[in-house]
């Protein structure tokens, strides 16, 4: 049956793949439940590296004119204007450094003294190449305008997932993406990656892979639901993971690689966004749809009225497994 | 399903080569699509994060218009009380949010009626129809109350804001700054956006200032400091003079001779004598007019030159100036010079104005970034086509092909909607390159199932197809819906990401829906395979 070809094509995933996802579900639902508290344990204990879009402040990245930044000098002069706490890192190269000045008591016009008093400072050594103010008001209702747009977005989807697939896989898709959301902001917690506006992008594409994800394993069941009438919740989810596994592997595998690309030569600007969203997609993603989204459906009820409901002539179809 | 006819296929290539030569512009020079007709000319333009330049945000001090409109009206009171003869037990008064006033218990009614006259219905904007500007109360015991409400003040709020936006733009232009855009956000806020400019320093120091111009006599009835120890006279007030005069006090009539509106022109020049950067000024006739008589009536009396509630100077006037014109001299560099000049030909902001938000990048980092997100994206493209052709050969090239019209038609809508790209919008295209390819593999996935269970290859690429798309479609409408929640709350660069990401996934959807199929059904039509490679 197999056609001649002069380079065989990649098979990453053999056809008739019959791996038993469900069995896993022991493992996986503590797995996550134990991981999602250690996230939300880290989130309120350890904290999020707040950037100066949420809590206000001053950043001004910096580079210096003549070799090598002199760390230890800078942070002595900065540290001396009495603006409270300035903190400074390296950021790329050796030359560029990155200034964070807390947020000045004295509302708005106090950030742009400091930021004056700043510049002064530093003199002609350094090239300012990027300075963000943000005041007491802005950052704000930045933070407000995120938590909301999160909350909407999450709601949104499921609405949309409520009328086109039943209530159950909608709660169960809320469920697999809030799990995402919750380890990917305790993954940010631990690393302490600058959370930002940026984070808050991430976040969102996160959720919106995810559910991505989740949407085509939920279609795949829908469909198995209507074919195989009398088939048992455990094989059915296994049919519909395994039947749409080569497609899921194929395709994280080329976000990843454009990820991968944006993370090697994106730069430093995007670094903490492309990290975020390669933890997010790459690690939570994949697994929940697998392991999460779909088995779950068995403890939330889907299929239980099936078999009363099934017809006779829905067992013609021969189960393929 | 798998027949499309050629009318169809020739829409969809059409759209499709239609939409990616809008992105045509993008290539070419500036200088050379300016001599280009006005329709092909859009293109995308670079956000500040990638060209370098300045973001500010301003936002109008809500108490300032709180203040003046209750100034004003306490003054309106005034005048039409003693216009209709009313008897005052206590002169207005402003307290809080409200004006009051004192009249004599028999002469309520009447001035009742006389002030309702002052509350004007609102325009309809922001759903104030039907709401008057001001509410009239009797407390009782002869003091009548005038609430300014809050839709007055919203409204008020929002005219400073379009006043504001005027002034600032004549004040950039004035600066000589290229391409500057100056626009309301919201209610109460002005963004203005300077691409090019790394150091925007001076341009905060010249939009922040209200630039409120005086002129007054100084009150002579006593010494600044008398007034500091004991108390002003009620038509007097003490301001202070320049950092550089070491705030010296002055004791000023409250009276106004001219202020900056009667001015004609203001020009930075340097004084005859003694060589000093000055300012000088033209008035108006009626300004002139004015400044003539009481320089006439006052020789021998010092005036005071107020900017901004500062005394710049304070002359003595050794002889009636009745020409109008004069010179402003007072510490000034020969840039504060300029810029006062340029304050003051713009006229002053109607209310204070306060940074709230900045954000900088210099060229040298802008040019960094987009460098890097074009290495990132050949990269990205290049990985991506070699492991989809490694993994579906020929169909993989048919991917291919799909992804980079995709590509294509994204930046021809980016162009055709004059959008901004910023450095997130370039991730928003990699991350679309990555959901396209999906597309297509849920395609080709489902048609190498339909193989397996036995189809012939024609029925089992019509019902790969069909299967697919509703996934698909599922799949992104999910991602659109976040990408919407991101646009709405997303400011500057995120909103970018999410304008990309969104026009990525209409694209994906209409190329899988459409131009895939049609590749594919060409091939099938032209090499009628057996059987499938892919599979």
């Amino acid at each position: 049956m197999r056609l001649h070809r002069s380079i065989p094509l990649l098979r990453i995933v053999p056809d008739d793949t019959k791996f038993d996802f469900m069995r896993f579900r022991r493992i996986s639902f503590p797995a996550s439940a134990l991981l999602s508290i250690f996230a939300i344990f880290l989130f309120f204990f350890h904290g999020l590296n707040f950037g100066i879009d949420f809590i206000g402040g001053t950043l001004i990245e910096v580079q210096s004119k003549s070799g090598p930044a002199d760390l230890a000098r800078m942070r002595n002069t900065l540290g001396g204007l009495g603006l409270g706490d300035v903190q400074l890192q390296q950021f790329g190269g050796p030359e560029n450094v990155l200034i964070r000045v807390a947020q000045q008591p004295g509302g708005e016009e106090a950030q742009q003294a400091a930021l004056a008093k700043v510049r002064q400072a530093l003199g002609n050594e350094v090239e300012i190449r990027r300075e963000e103010v943000v005041g007491p008001r802005v950052s704000k209702e930045l933070l407000a305008y995120s938590t909301i747009g999160l909350m909407l977005a999450i709601f949104a989807i499921l609405i949309y997932l409520w009328f086109r697939f039943e209530w159950q896989f909608a709660l169960g898709a809320m469920i697999a993406n809030v799990h995402d959301l919750v380890l990917t902001i305790g993954y940010m917690s631990l690393t302490q990656i600058d959370f930002d506006l940026s984070s808050i992008a991430a976040l969102l594409t996160i959720l919106g892979y995810s559910l991505n994800d989740t949407v085509v394993i939920y279609d795949r069941i829908r469909e198995m639901l209507r074919r195989y009438k009398r088939m048992s919740m455990p094989d059915l989810l296994n049919i519909s993971v395994n039947s749409t596994l080569s497609r899921s592997i194929i395709t994280h595998v080329t976000v990843t690689l454009a990820l991968l690309a944006l993370l090697l030569f994106g730069g430093h600007a995007i670094h903490s966004f492309v990290a975020t969203m390669i933890f997010g997609v790459v690690l939570v993603g994949t697994y929940t749809s697998v392991f999460i989204a779909a088995p779950i459906l068995i403890y939330l009820g889907v299929g239980t009225t099936r078999v009363e409901a099934s017809e006779p002539a829905a067992s013609a179809h021969p189960a393929r497994t | 399903m798998l027949y499309i006819s050629k009318w169809k296929a020739t829409a969809i290539l059409l759209t499709a080569l239609i939409c990616c030569l809008f992105a045509i512009p993008n290539f070419f020079p500036e200088s050379t699509v300016q001599r280009w007709p006005k329709w092909a000319q859009r293109h995308i333009v670079l956000g500040l994060d990638l060209q370098g330049g300045s973001h500010i945000l301003l936002q109008v001090d809500a108490n300032d218009v709180r203040r003046q409109k209750l100034q004003a009206l306490q003054d309106d009171v005034r005048k039409v009380l003693r216009e209709a003869r009313v008897g005052l037990s206590r002169a207005p008064f402003i307290r809080g949010n409200s004006v009051e006033v004192v009249v004599r218990e028999s002469d309520v009614q009447q001035a009742l009626s006389k002030l309702r006259e002052l509350s004007q219905p609102l325009g309809g904007l922001m759903g104030s129809a039907g709401q008057r500007s001001i509410s009239v109360e009797n407390a009782g015991g002869g003091v009548i109350r005038l609430i300014v409400t809050e839709p007055a003040i919203l409204e008020r709020t929002r005219q400073v804001v379009d006043q504001s936006v005027e002034i600032i733009e004549r004040r950039v232009n004035a600066m000589g700054l290229v391409e500057p855009s100056i626009q309301r956000q919201g209610i109460d806020r002005v963004l203005v956006q300077v691409p090019g400019l790394g150091n925007p320093e001076e341009l905060i120091k010249v939009i922040g200032t209200t630039a409120k111009l005086t002129f007054r006599l100084v009150d002579n009835s006593m010494t600044a400091e008398q007034a500091l120890q004991g108390r002003p006279p009620p038509e007097s007030e003490i301001l202070y003079g320049s950092k550089a005069e070491n705030r010296q006090p002055y004791l000023l009539e409250k009276r106004v001779i001219v202020s900056g509106e009667e001015l004609t022109d203001a020009q930075p020049g340097f004084d005859q004598r003694t060589g000093e950067p000055i300012v000088s000024f033209k008035f108006n006739t009626s300004g002139a007019r004015k400044f003539a008589q009481v320089t006439q009536e006052n020789v021998g009396r010092p005036f005071a030159i107020v900017l901004d509630d500062e005394v710049i100077s304070a002359p003595v006037i050794r002889e009636p100036i009745l020409g109008g014109s004069g010179q402003i001299s007072g510490n000034f560099t020969v840039e504060s010079a300029n810029n006062l000049a340029i304050l003051l030909r713009a006229g002053a902001l109607p209310a204070k104005l306060t940074v709230i938000e900045q954000r900088v990048v210099g060229a040298g980092l802008g040019q960094d970034s987009i460098e890097k997100g074009k290495l990132a994206s050949y990269f990205g493209a290049a990985l991506v086509v070699l492991f989809m052709v490694a993994t579906y050969g020929l169909f993989g090239v048919f991917a291919s092909i799909a992804v980079a019209i995709n590509v294509g038609m994204i930046f021809g809508i980016l162009s055709l909607l004059n959008a901004t790209l910023t450095l997130p919008g370039i991730i928003g295209i990699v991350l679309t390159i990555g959901i396209a390819v999906d597309s297509n593999v849920l395609i080709y996935e489902r048609i190498r199932e339909e193989v397996r269970t036995g189809r012939t290859p024609i029925t089992a690429i019509d019902a790969g197809f069909t299967r697919a798309l509703a996934t698909i479609l599922d799949s992104n409408i999910t991602t659109f819906i976040a990408a919407a929640v991101l646009f709405f709350i997303g400011t500057g660069p995120v909103r970018g990401f999410a304008v990309t990401l969104g026009i990525g996934i209409v694209t994906t959807v209409f190329t899988a829906f459409t131009l895939t199929r049609v590749i594919v059904a060409w091939w099938v039509m032209w090499a009628r395979p057996r059987q499938l490679a892919i599979s």
